[in-house]
């Protein structure tokens, strides 16, 4: 294996540790960002670019801004008093070690048995459209729906409510 | 003596014979109308009844007339109208009538005596209240007996018979409300009912032997020839021809209705009903149907006889008359109650008439029917008189010196007395007795029954002395205050009193008009019939007997009158004797203690087996089917209720548990989901060949 | 270890790892948001799982792996999107994003 791919695996792994272990929300978010770009390297690495850079774009650009967003809308930047692990973390953490346990057992035991192509592929963006219009044109035209009905709905379910709402408040700031 | 009949084949039927069914018939829809009218129309009761019998009498003085032209013109006349009730099988089921002497007479007897009955009821039973339903039940008694009279079928004949019964009881018992009454209507309605069984069987049988009900039928009768013979061949089981065993079986149920010995002891008791009923009933005509239908089934009687001879079933007949005659007459001795005496009385004159059947034939035992039938209605109701004069006293021994404060009472009832009596001569009573004396005397079985039947005629001539003594000789010793009876009770006595002493002249010697009637030969007036030997002795003895019978009662009671309380004569000389005889000869104790004893016994024992046995039984089966019961109802409330009702609650209990793992808290839910997702995984990775086939 | 390391067997560990973290996340972390930050995380382990093997399995121009993943990615934005609002609506009812206090389906 190259050196390249371990960085990159190290950064990714201790960005994703980072937004699992850190105190402040908003740290978690921003070491999430750091995960998704070391996950976004590792896509070029595989030689799927396309999927790589539309990690950035979507992960990156989207849903981590997203994330900060709510963060900051539920003022999830002050710290809780209970401390930010709930009752019995111990269990959570068995049960991950368990399952990655698991998997690595799997994937070690199984290493003789998987593929192993060498010849580095090469995709182009026209491979990709036209896959997508001819083979993928149903999925994508699901998705498509699928993001409309998203967006609506998260409109929806995030809307104000004009007459059961108070509206936020600067009397209530100080609440928590 | 004997005398056989013979009719002329019945070529055609004449009007009045057509219309005899009317004579029974009359009576009984009065009386179905009386019983259904409303309360007080007494008048129209009692008009009624005595229109519908009047009419009948009519109807039976018709066919009278119509019978004794025919034997005038030397025709014998014996005309039935038969026609069949219903068909089973091949068998006919025939009802029918018959017109002939035997049957002319007897309607007339019983509707003439009827009717004066009727009328002296309407004076006797003026204060009753039950007076409408007094008239419906003897309307519907002289129906039933007019009935019996007229009948040619032997079923008709023993429906008639039963209904008799039936009424009899009825009127018995018609002051229902004092036991002694209810009782002695029971009492004689069961000893009847004795006779009466055997009467069935002997009419099931002679049924079943010639094959029709129907006395007279053209030849094919059972009381015709043909029939006859065929029942003398018949053997039964006894030794006897079939004849004589049913002719036996059908006096049994004649016995029973007329009271012969042992089935005698309802008729004194009877004497329970009101006077009326007494000298209806129990005097003229229904203890008279007994004889009447020995009478009517005479040819199976005598069939068979011997020239000179006589058969079994006549003699059986014979000696029980006989001996009937002479124990009635005993016990009538020692009674003090004027009926009572009565009442014995009829016992023994009937049976004088059923051994002056046995013996001398149809003729000589109805003669002293039809004459007895006279007399002793007079003297019933001539009694009947003398208790409503002395305000319903009935003991002789409180009664006294009538004669002067109710004449007409005390003459007709002398007039009866001496009838009963046989006094010689004048009265029909000693002719028609006379009769049964002279046929006695010929008797070939034995010369038993004379000897009875003479030293009966002084007992019958002593007791009536000494109850005529009592009543209406000497000083009065009761507490009332005697009084003639009203017209409507007095007028009858004196027309029964003409006929008790003028029906003499149609049966003596000189004459003998009522034998030739019977059976159809000329009746020669003459002197020339006192010719025959023997006669002129048994006269001469049968009046001394009566005589003597006379003049030792009038000597031993006549003008004294003994207070009430004071025994009388004979008691204080053979108190044995006579307490025997006034306790009845010890009869009525006698069934007492066997039959009705047993029959107590056997209904305790039939109620123990009901209630221990047959009930325990049942109690038994109950019993179980309810251990059943409680075993199933134990069943389902504990086992399969209980089981049931464990279970749910252990559901809900289980179900209260597991519903505490729902924390509500997601991330516990995740931590469950990834749990088993890690077990799913780890089992399908190691289950997998990947694993299974490493080196 | 196995003497023939497999490249793709590093990729499916580090894929693994980053899965493994994510679900820690998940079902540890208190706060609502950071559930949804592990199953992002989780989402994007299987990701890199598709990808590495459409890299070296075979066929690799039959795109089937790529496709997979961007619909994937797809998907994942628009749950995140759905997501994130519920959770902000929860805290406007709530006042709260604490998914302890949040158990009304306590049975």
């Amino acid at each position: 294996m190259s050196v390249v791919f371990y960085i990159i695996a190290a950064l990714s792994v201790a960005g994703a540790l980072a937004a699992v272990l850190l105190k402040n929300t908003v740290h978690c978010a921003l070491a999430l960002t750091v995960a998704f770009a070391g996950l976004a390297l590792m896509f070029l690495e595989l030689d799927a670019q396309f999927a790589g850079f539309a990690q950035i774009l979507v992960y990156i650009g989207a849903v981590a801004i997203l994330v900060v967003f709510a963060i900051l809308l539920t003022r999830g930047s002050e710290t809780p008093k209970d401390g930010v692990y709930s009752h019995s973390p111990w269990v959570g953490l068995v049960l991950a070690a368990g399952v990655f346990a698991v998997l690595g057992w799997a994937v070690l035991h199984s290493a003789s048995f998987l593929p192993h192509e060498t010849t580095q592929p090469t995709v182009t963006v026209m491979d990709i459209g036209n896959a997508l219009m001819n083979r993928y044109v149903l999925p994508l035209e699901i998705v498509a729906l699928l993001l409309t009905a998203a967006l609506i709905g998260a409109v929806i379910v995030a809307m104000h409510d004009k007459a059961t709402q108070d509206g936020p408040t600067s009397d209530k700031e100080g609440a928590r | 003596m004997q005398d056989t009949i013979s009719f002329a084949p019945q070529l055609g039927t004449s009007s009045i014979a057509q219309m005899l069914w009317l004579i029974p018939a009359v009576p009984i829809l009065a009386s179905g109308v009386i019983a259904l009218l409303k309360q007080p129309r007494r008048r129209t009761a009692s008009t009624l009844a005595i229109g519908s019998l009047a009419f009948s009498l009519l109807l039976s003085l018709i066919a009278f007339g119509h019978v004794l032209s025919g034997w005038m013109s030397g025709h014998a006349v014996r005309e039935t109208v038969n026609f069949t009730w219903f068909q089973f099988g091949s068998t006919n089921v025939d009802l029918g009538w018959v017109l002939d002497p035997l049957s002319a007479v007897m309607l007339v007897m019983v509707t003439f005596v009827g009717l004066l009955i009727f009328i002296y009821s309407t004076g006797y039973m003026a204060h009753d209240e039950n007076y409408m339903r007094f008239f419906n039940f003897l309307s519907l008694f002289a129906g039933a007996m007019l009935g019996v009279v007229i009948a040619n079928s032997l079923l008709l004949l023993f429906m008639c018979w039963e209904l008799v019964g039936l009424t009899s009881y009825l009127l018995i018992g018609f002051w229902y409300q004092k036991p002694s009454a209810a009782a002695a209507a029971k009492k004689a309605f069961l000893t009847t009912r004795v006779g009466d069984v055997f009467f069935l069987l002997g009419i099931v049988w002679l049924f079943a032997q010639t094959g029709t009900l129907l006395f007279y039928f053209n030849g094919a009768g059972s009381m015709e020839s043909h029939a006859l013979t065929g029942l003398l061949v018949q053997r039964s089981g006894f030794g006897m021809s079939a004849a004589t065993v049913i002719a036996l079986l059908i006096f049994a149920g004649a016995a029973g209705k007329s009271g012969q010995f042992p089935l005698h002891v309802w008729l004194p008791d009877a004497m329970e009903g009101p006077t009326p009923v007494s000298a209806l009933i129990h005097a003229a005509t229904m203890v008279a149907a007994g004889v009447y239908l020995i009478a009517r089934v005479y040819p199976l009687m005598q069939a068979g006889m011997p020239a000179g001879g006589t058969t079994t079933a006549l003699t059986v007949v014979t000696w029980v008359g006989a001996f009937t005659a002479l124990f009635a007459a005993l016990i009538a001795v020692a009674q003090n109650d004027i009926k009572r005496i009565l009442a014995y009385s009829t016992v023994s004159q009937l049976g004088y008439m059923m051994a002056g059947l046995g013996m001398g034939g149809v003729a000589v035992g109805m003669f002293h029917l039809i004459t007895h039938a006279f007399f002793k209605a007079l003297l019933f109701m001539g009694a009947g008189s003398v208790i409503h004069g002395c305000h319903e006293e009935q003991d002789i021994r409180r009664m006294g010196g009538l004669r002067k404060h109710m004449k007409v009472t005390f003459a007709t009832y002398a007039i009866g007395m001496l009838a009963l009596c046989g006094f010689p001569l004048l009265f029909s009573g000693f002719w028609s007795k006379d009769g049964i004396l002279e046929a006695s005397q010929h008797f070939s079985a034995s010369r038993g029954p004379f000897y009875m039947l003479v030293f009966g005629a002084f007992l019958t001539a002593f007791y009536m002395m000494r109850q005529v003594s009592y009543v209406f000789f000497g000083e009065y010793r009761g507490h009332a205050h005697p009084h003639e009876s009203p017209r409507s009770m007095t007028t009858p006595l004196a027309i029964l009193a003409f006929f008790a002493i003028a029906l003499g002249a149609i049966g003596t010697p000189a004459w003998p008009w009522f034998r030739s009637f019977q059976t159809n030969t000329e009746a020669v007036f003459g002197f020339k019939g006192f010719n025959e030997p023997g006669l002129g002795l048994l006269m001469l003895t049968s009046s001394l007997v009566v005589l003597l019978g006379l003049g030792v009662g009038w000597l031993l009671y006549g003008n004294k009158s003994p207070a009430a309380e004071e025994p009388d004569v004979l008691e204080r000389a053979v108190p044995w004797a006579w307490d025997a005889l006034r306790d009845r000869l010890y009869v009525d104790e006698f069934y007492g203690m066997t039959v009705i004893a047993f029959y107590g016994w056997w209904a305790r024992v039939a109620d123990w087996l009901d209630r221990r046995v047959w009930g325990g039984a049942v109690a038994l089966v109950a019993w179980v089917f309810g251990l059943f019961a409680n075993l199933n109802r134990f069943l389902d409330a504990s086992v399969v209720d209980g089981t049931f009702d464990k279970g749910c609650e252990e559901i809900s209990t289980g179900g209260g548990l597991l519903s505490r793992m729902q924390s509500g808290r997601a991330q516990t839910y995740l931590r469950m989901l990834a749990l088993a997702v890690v077990v799913l995984a780890a089992i399908l990775i190691w289950g997998s060949k990947i694993w299974s086939s490493r080196p | 270890m196995n003497p023939t390391f497999n490249p793709l067997t590093g990729y499916l560990l580090v894929a693994a790892l980053l899965f493994a973290i994510g679900l820690a996340g998940a079902l540890t972390r208190r706060n609502a948001i950071l559930v949804l930050i592990g199953i992002e995380l989780m989402l994007n382990a299987a990701n890199l799982n598709l990808i590495a093997f459409w890299r070296y399995g075979p066929h690799p121009e039959a795109l089937t792996g790529m496709m997979f993943a961007i619909f994937s990615i797809a998907v994942a934005a628009a749950e995140a999107a759905v997501g994130l609002g519920l959770v902000i609506q929860i805290h406007r009812h709530a006042h709260t994003t604490d998914l302890d206090a949040m158990n009304r389906m306590k049975g």
